[in-house]
């Protein structure tokens, strides 16, 4: 029991000694996980009982009666849309959808934003070429180019597809850039007196180290993406529904729990996609990065 | 030396080490100290005059240990050998030889992350020695280590230069270091820098531990002291 009384960073440690001293350690190094997933989980648990009941107080008490219906109770949302069938089976359909379209996109932007950024590192005038317009394409309103993609692309997957790429890719390119330039002045002297090619050092130095800040990224990227595929949804509407379609229908029936519950859906896929990528990054960087939680 | 802002880091500095031989460069900080071994090794263009070094590999321990975060001590140690093209097999042998040899052993797979400062410097050390250099350039690479681990440190590098011997200029701050270390000690003025003495230290290798609070030595120290003093 010597573990109850350790802080939660050293309980790592305290398991291994425990496992070495003591035969009957296997228990007790279950029982500290849990805990450890707990102490992950609760505080988030808590916040959304607290926000559920903010959420009640308003809806019940602030929102006069001939407008309720526009601010369901969270109990409305849970009876038609949570708990309802016929909802649940719509918004999974379209569930499927959007995260393909998410996930399709991130992927192409993940390539293109790792091209652009090895080749905005490789060659100073394309960085600079580069820079304004990808500021620019973040600050772009995407609903107002949309009617030029449709010229292009007409309503189809590939035309989400380019909302969700170019609402996800800046973080991409720009933190791999940085990464790549923030490497130790020493490890490049290392690297020269090793006379090691530009390709090497690529491989070998800039690439490995720019890991951590991609990752960082990355990960904005991710929650971006699903706002992506709900905007390009939401325009080009065609095909079967994804959620962006459904948050549209539902609105323009007044469907009001069924439309909270969408919108539900799509914060669970933002934080989907967004807990993927940090668990891949902190995989790939935590037996060496500070930033890194250590494996338990 | 003149660097492009105007600084003049290094006057009329001319000196030659020959193998066996282990020089010591001592100095104020801001002497020109450590861009004297960059211009050595090639990391930097000397304005005016010439650097030989009749090696094809250098060692140059450098004042971090520079070793490479996400790699392991043993992912370090091949490195060298990878970037000139050793084949796995050899790199693997030659990298734990030289992880042994700096008494690593043990910690082959762990990350720097979880290395104390002595026992990154000591694998950065163990990184160059798989090269088996013939010259070593050494660049205030225990000035960040408190002095336990940097006496240590010093008597490991004294074992590995006895048997090895290459030849070895070494960048200290510490008087006595470079007294204890060294065949020879260059002394050098603030910037420009010059060589303002040359003082032979009259003692073999290897060397006894006892040798540190022997008199001959800690007058040679105070012949290095009293020629620093006289250019601050």
């Amino acid at each position: 029991m010597k573990a109850d009384l350790r802080h939660d960073e050293h309980a790592a440690a305290a398991d291994t000694l425990e496992v070495i001293d003591a035969p009957g350690a296997a228990p007790q190094r279950r029982r500290s996980r849990v805990r450890h997933a707990l102490a992950l989980v609760v505080p988030a648990l808590v916040t959304l009982v607290l926000l559920t009941f903010v959420w009640w107080v308003i809806a019940r008490f602030w929102v006069s009666s001939h407008r309720s219906f526009l601010a369901p109770t969270p109990g409305k949302v849970l009876s038609d849309g949570l708990l309802d069938s016929r909802t649940m089976h719509e918004i999974s359909a379209s569930l499927w959808l959007t995260t393909k379209l998410s996930l399709f996109g991130l992927g192409v932007a993940i390539v293109l934003g790792v091209v652009v950024g090895i080749a905005m590192f490789s060659w100073k005038p394309i960085e600079r070429a580069a820079y304004p317009y990808l500021v620019a394409l973040q600050a772009v309103p995407v609903l107002a180019i949309a009617p030029m993609l449709t010229i292009s692309f007409g309503y189809s997957f590939w035309a989400k597809s380019i909302i969700v790429i170019i609402i996800s890719f800046f973080p991409i390119p720009t933190t791999l850039l940085l990464g790549m330039k923030s490497v130790d002045a020493g490890l490049v002297d290392l690297f020269r007196l090793s006379k090691a090619s530009w390709w090497t050092r690529l491989w070998k130095l800039r690439l490995p180290n720019a890991l951590p800040s991609l990752f960082a990224g990355l990960r904005i990227s991710a929650g971006l993406s699903v706002i992506g595929a709900i905007v390009g949804e939401l325009f080009f509407q065609q095909g079967r529904p994804g959620l962006g379609q459904r948050i549209y229908d539902y609105t323009q029936n007044m469907q009001y729990p069924q439309l909270y519950t969408a919108i539900i859906f799509s914060s669970l896929l933002g934080i989907a996609i967004f807990t993927v990528f940090g668990w891949l990054g902190n995989r790939a960087i935590r037996s060496w990065h500070e930033s890194a939680v250590e494996n338990k | 030396m003149t660097f492009p802002d105007g600084t003049a880091a290094l006057r009329d500095v001319s000196f030659s080490v020959r193998p066996g031989e282990f020089t010591s460069v001592v100095g104020p900080s801001g002497c020109g100290k450590s861009t004297l071994l960059r211009i050595a090794a090639g990391l930097e263009r000397a304005t005016a005059g010439s650097a030989r070094v009749d090696a094809e590999r250098l060692g140059f321990v450098f004042q971090d240990p520079t070793l490479l975060p996400w790699r392991t001590v043993l992912g370090n140690a091949e490195l060298l050998l990878e970037l000139h093209g050793v084949p796995r097999d050899e790199r693997r042998d030659r990298a734990l030889e030289a992880i042994a040899a700096v008494g690593l052993q043990g910690f082959e797979m762990h990350h720097p992350k979880r290395l104390s400062g002595g026992m990154r410097m000591r694998a950065s050390l163990a990184r160059w020695l798989t090269l088996d250099p013939p010259v070593f350039l050494f660049d205030e690479p225990f000035g960040a280590l408190d002095e336990i681990t940097r006496e240590k440190l010093n008597e490991e590098l004294l074992r590995l230069f006895s048997d090895k011997r290459f030849a070895a200029v070494f960048v200290t701050h510490s008087l006595f270091e470079a007294v204890y270390m060294s065949s020879r000690v260059l002394v050098m003025s603030s910037r420009p820098g010059r060589i303002v003495a040359d003082i032979a230290v009259p003692f073999g290798y290897p060397r006894s531990q006892d040798l540190r609070f022997d008199p001959a030595m800690s007058e040679i120290a105070g012949e290095v002291s009293s020629a620093l003093r006289s250019v601050w």
